[in-house]
């Protein structure tokens, strides 16, 4: 079972809030995605709390809540949306996301670095949103995040793994989960992170935005599992030669 | 200034006849480009493109999903002031109208900000007039800190101001500054604006370096559609974003359509009006080939309009909008700079938005970012 923080989670898949055209359907493909963490903007909640229609939503699951700091572009921001988000909603999880890019919404690896090291001293379990940059990677962990979240592709870019090659890299160094963020836009790329050997993915853009998010919610439920599955299980290396299923060797067993 | 100077190396009739020579082969290597850039605009935006709306339309809305989800976001105008120390032929608020001349004091800034608060409003857009020393930065230091607390998002449009005092606006709590070059051809621009600040064209094509140089966190831009051929000005309008957008990488940017619309002691017929059509196509160009950008429509459009037109590729939305100082709370329409179309109340805007698959958004940022 995923374990970010001492905590376990039932699903690798965790999944966001924004983009969904009604809080019905939101339910609805959280439900469907069997997800067990989802994030949220705290930049979107209402502040009169109470009545935020996709905190109501997120209070009937069995989810625990991953407030990001979306909007942030410096360090000092993200640590003041973090901690607000402790205060109004009394956990100690983040996602850490500083992106003063506007156009491509990538992550500053400077603020992000800075802002990590005084959330994780301040007692949360910090999950950075990153570059698929292995040394970053390890310097997130250092400074003692819980996780760390490296980009497929740029955030709703629906491209899957650009990163490919970075991320297998992380994945293979990393003493902390590996959540693979941002980019991936079909239940197959979600599969592929995993069978890499991803601790979790997180998706947001591709169910939101797909003509049935709960269809879409439930395909990737399943990759997310079949991956995990086929990762655990050993998945085969590709090679350039074809190989016999019932190979003509057997006949050497036979031999005395 | 950067992208102003670059700016002015575009010479309006060469844009012109680029962009008029667009043929359907270009619309369609436009619609195919996988990162469309300003001459893929020009294209879009060309006659040639109008019989590509369709494809066009298809696109836009697609990328507008993709980027900013099933989502708008909810603004609302309060207007401060009517005074203005410009004559400019075309608006309802020009100095020598004999209107009555309205400054809001801060007791009706507060029964304003009560009547939008019930509402249901929590991004304001506030609207000063253009009058340096009557509506300038006194009155801004001495009103914005009333204003700020009561919502997440402040934006405003303001007459041009110097670098530094965008920078004590951002202080005082102002995410994002509106402001209309009205139209990018120089010679016009000296006809419509004809005393006052405002006639310094140069001044106010710099004035969104100014606000970049400030740290302003997001910068509105836009021409007034109709005082000079709409396309060209809208390609000038593009060119500038682009311009921008490189020099000053961590600022948003939203983009205006607004059409000249009947006011006050109005003689104004427009040089180059545009249709409805025009407008989306314009609209779905731009959403095309900025698909980050924030793209908004006010209450000067109809209902029908913006109910067939927002779900397409608006991202911020007005509603219930007064156009005079002191609208909200108490209504009188003798004071307003334009009359608006669409006078559905918010909840009623927002009950269609729903209806259409489209969440509206109340609160998305916090007072703290940007400062």
């Amino acid at each position: 079972m995923l374990s970010i923080a001492e905590q376990s989670f039932s699903s690798r898949l965790l999944t966001g809030t924004g983009k969904f055209g009604h809080p019905d359907i939101l339910k609805a493909a959280l439900v469907a995605s069997r997800t067990s963490m989802v994030t949220l903007a705290l930049k979107r909640l209402n502040r009169q709390h109470q009545q935020d229609s996709t905190l109501q939503v997120l209070r009937t699951l069995p989810v625990t809540l991953l407030p990001n700091t979306s909007g942030a572009a410096t360090a000092d921001e993200a640590v003041y949306a973090a901690k607000l988000a402790r205060e109004l909603l009394g956990t100690p999880w983040v996602k850490l996301e500083i992106h003063p890019d506007q156009r491509f919404l990538l992550p500053d690896p400077v603020e992000t670095l800075r802002a990590a090291e005084q959330l994780c001293e301040a007692g949360f379990h910090v999950l950075p949103y990153c570059h698929a940059d292995p040394v970053l990677c390890k310097r997130l962990e250092e400074v003692g995040c819980a996780a760390i979240m490296p980009l497929g592709a740029p955030i709703g870019t629906n491209q899957g793994l650009q990163t490919r090659d970075f991320l297998q890299i992380i994945i293979e160094q990393s003493n902390v989960p590996v959540i693979v963020d941002a980019g991936i836009g079909r239940p197959s790329q979600a599969c592929e992170a995993m069978e890499m050997g991803a601790d979790a993915v997180l998706v947001n853009t591709a169910i939101a935005t797909s003509n049935d998010p709960v269809a879409t919610a439930s395909a990737f439920a399943k990759a997310v599992e079949a991956g995990r599955e086929s990762f655990l299980a050993g998945a085969p290396l590709a090679q350039r030669n074809a190989s016999a299923t019932s190979p003509f060797t057997q006949f050497l067993e036979t031999l005395s | 200034m950067k992208s102003a100077d670059a700016l002015r190396q575009y010479d309006w009739d060469d844009v012109s006849l680029t962009l008029y020579a667009k043929t359907q082969r270009d619309v369609q290597s436009a619609l195919r480009h996988p990162a469309p850039g300003w001459q893929e605009f020009l294209a879009l935006i060309s006659p040639a493109a109008e019989a590509s709306l369709p494809s066009m339309a298809e696109k836009a809305n697609a990328l507008t999903r993709q980027r900013f989800g099933h989502t708008v976001s909810m603004f609302v105008p309060l207007y401060l002031s009517n005074l203005c120390a410009n004559e400019c032929t075309y608006c309802g608020f020009t100095m020598s109208n004999k209107i009555r001349r309205v400054k809001l004091s801060p007791q009706q800034i507060k029964d304003e900000i009560r009547a939008i608060k019930t509402m249901g409003f929590d991004s304001l857009l506030l609207v000063t007039g253009e009058h340096e020393t009557k509506a300038g930065m006194a009155y801004f230091n001495e009103v914005l800190p009333l204003i700020r607390p009561h919502f997440s998002h402040l934006a405003m449009e303001v007459q041009p101001l110097s670098t530094d005092d965008y920078r004590k606006l951002v202080k005082l709590g102002v995410d994002s500054v509106l402001v209309y070059q009205e139209t990018y051809h120089r010679a016009h621009y000296g006809q419509y604006h004809l005393r006052g600040q405002k006639q310094d064209f140069d001044w106010r094509l710099e004035t969104p370096d100014r606000l970049g140089e400030a740290g302003m966190n997001k910068i509105g831009l836009g021409a007034l559609l109709g005082l000079s051929d709409w396309r060209t000005d809208s390609a000038l309008t593009a060119m500038h974003l682009y311009l921008l957008q490189k020099a000053y990488w961590k600022t948003r940017f939203s983009i205006a359509f607004p059409r000249i619309k009947p006011c006050a002691g109005d003689q104004f017929s427009p040089v180059s009006d545009i249709t409805d059509k025009q407008l989306v196509q314009l609209i779905c160009a731009y959403r095309i080939c900025f698909p980050e950008v924030e793209l908004s429509l006010s209450t000067r459009e109809s209902a029908t309009f913006r109910n067939s037109v927002v779900p397409l590729a608006i991202n911020q939305l007005s509603a219930a909008s007064q156009t005079q100082p002191g609208g909200y709370s108490e209504k009188s329409d003798a004071l307003e700079q334009f009359s608006t179309e669409d006078t559905r109340s918010a909840n009623d805007v927002a009950a269609s938005l729903l209806a259409q698959g489209i969440e509206p958004v109340w609160t998305d940022w916090l007072q703290q970012f940007g400062r």
